[in-house]
């Protein structure tokens, strides 16, 4: 038989093995300054749980089938929510995103501001929106509504010039070509292939968002979120655990309702 | 000559069917009225209606300008600790989405309940937001850091053991096949020939799950669940909206500088 020998291993360079080791290094360096650093108050942690156990966890699994209509009317607000909030999001990035697009504005310097804006307005996390809403508009269901246009906003924006950046560019210069002008390149062009897209993206964002508004009304936002906080200030598990069961219950709907959708549209 | 013209655009049939048309109509109306009471019923119970409100918004807005520079020293520790609470959850999360995500690929997981019952574990998870998970978890634990991190490791584990499970549901099944067909066990196809294709993927999907988490991180402290969030409260409570906004101002740059790394991390790795 004959003797087979394998290929040579290919040699690390000498830049690459220095570069894992420092990769390794910072890594390392992290988690020493995280466990060091941190205060966990395991005890303190521990001991409430041994007391509170009995009293949260069996009533959280006994839900409390009297606050199904005050569940219900505030999950409804929540959807609500959502939906106003994510329509807003869904018109308002759709200018954004043809300004962050490279191929539609012309120009690197408006694209790249334009995906500025976004990333800066992804940045904010919701329930902070909600906040400066909340101060602005008083604690009320409108301020989620604000909240959720304007966080969506960027995740949609974003999605959105991708898609354009992603069209088939063939077409508009064939159109170029036969002498249509801007406005016909836009709606013969370039709308026929983003608008099924856009409306999946709109749509799955629809689903996050039901999720993201039901905790805005902890910090006074509408919603569900006002009954959990209530429930928690009160220690009423039992209705926690109703409140909870009406989220998943909802959440999972739309989530299967949404797939069902999209996958019709693309 | 024009004449023709007319009749030959009359005869050119509209691209989409009738019935499109009418299902789109539809849809439209069911939307726009959805939207209608969505709006309607949102701002019922806002005092001075939509235009009072906005009107007030801006006189509101300039309360929280110019933002007080000196509660920065302040703050550092607790934003701090909220990185950390995300280092945390985020590794554990990641040990423990391991053999979850194994259970919830379909290609790995060949024995059918199994799958779905995790499958549906995992889908239960993924609808309870991260702050009533924090509310809970406080309200068992009492304030503190491990109630949060406790949130975040459950939140973070139901996103990541699924993408995690799409991503080895859509690997090279040939290695796999060819480590069964010369007697591989479980584990050793798992390790020769699934870990080298989703190691890339997984660790980018544990740093996008870190930026999820630290995102999620700086408002649990609304709740009492620790972290930057807990002096966010504070400040509001007191009305002390100059330092409020300083510490919103802090948030924001440290979620873009974490997620700008985190990106590019991620980009030289795919």
């Amino acid at each position: 038989m004959e003797n087979f020998e394998l290929p040579p291993k290919p040699k690390n360079s000498v830049w690459k093995r220095i570069r894992n080791i420092g990769i390794a290094i910072v890594v390392i360096a992290i988690y020493v300054w995280t466990f060091v650093s941190i205060d966990i108050e395991w005890g303190r942690a521990m001991e409430r749980a041994a007391n509170n156990f009995q009293r949260v966890i069996p009533q959280l699994f006994s839900p409390d089938w009297s606050a199904t209509g005050k569940v219900a009317l505030s999950m409804l607000e929540t959807v609500f929510i959502a939906f106003a909030g994510s329509l807003m999001a869904a018109i308002i990035a759709v200018p954004l995103a043809f300004l962050a697009a490279r191929n539609m504005m012309g120009g690197v310097v408006v694209s790249t501001i334009g995906k500025w804006i976004l990333s800066a307005v992804r940045a904010f996390p919701d329930v902070i929106l909600a906040i400066l809403f909340v101060v602005a508009v008083g604690p009320n269901a409108f301020a989620g509504v604000l909240a959720i246009a304007i966080g969506s906003t960027g995740m949609l924006g974003k999605m959105f010039s991708e898609i354009i950046e992603g069209i088939d560019m063939n077409v508009i210069e064939a159109m170029q070509a036969s002498g249509a002008n801007r406005i016909q390149i836009l709606f013969y062009g370039v709308m026929p292939q983003i608008i099924p897209e856009f409306l999946s993206y709109a749509i799955y964002r629809f689903e996050v968002d039901v999720r993201a508004s039901s905790i805005l009304g902890i910090v006074g936002a509408g919603g569900i979120g006002t009954l959990i906080i209530f429930a928690s200030n009160n220690r009423n598990w039992s209705e926690m655990g109703m409140i909870l069961l009406a989220i998943i219950i909802v959440v999972t709907v739309i989530d299967f309702a949404s797939a069902r959708i999209r996958r019709k549209i693309v | 000559m024009t004449n023709d013209k007319k009749t030959l655009t009359d005869q050119v049939p509209s691209i989409y069917p009738v019935k499109t048309k009418i299902q789109v109509t539809i849809i439209f109306f069911v939307v726009l009225a959805m939207y209608l009471t969505s709006m309607i019923w949102t701002q019922s119970q806002m005092a001075g209606g939509f235009t009072g409100a906005l009107g007030n918004m801006f006189n509101v807005m300039k309360n929280f300008f110019p933002p007080n520079p000196e509660v920065i020293s302040a703050v550092i520790g607790p934003m701090l600790e909220t990185i950390q609470m995300a280092i945390i959850a985020t590794t554990v999360a990641a040990i423990l989405t391991v053999p979850l995500a194994l259970l919830a690929a379909r290609n790995v997981t060949t024995f059918k309940p199994l799958y779905y019952i995790t499958r549906t574990f995992l889908n239960i998870l993924r609808t309870i937001p991260d702050l009533v998970l924090a509310v809970i978890f406080v309200g068992l634990f009492g304030i503190g850091l491990f109630p949060g991190i406790l949130a975040l490791i459950i939140f973070s584990l139901g996103i990541l053991a699924k993408l995690i499970s799409e991503t080895i549901e859509s690997v090279d099944m040939d290695p796999m096949e060819a480590m069964r067909a010369s007697g591989g066990n479980v584990f050793q196809t798992i390790s020769y020939a699934l870990i080298p294709q989703v190691l890339p993927q997984y660790v980018s999907l544990v740093l996008y799950v870190f930026e999820i988490n630290i995102r999620a991180s700086v408002v649990l402290g609304l709740v009492g669940a620790g972290g930057i969030g807990l002096i966010l409260n504070q400040q509001l409570q007191f009305y002390n909206y100059p330092n409020a906004m300083m510490i919103i101002i802090i948030i924001f740059v440290v979620v873009i500088v974490i997620e700008y790394i985190s990106t590019k991390i991620r980009e030289a790795l795919i």
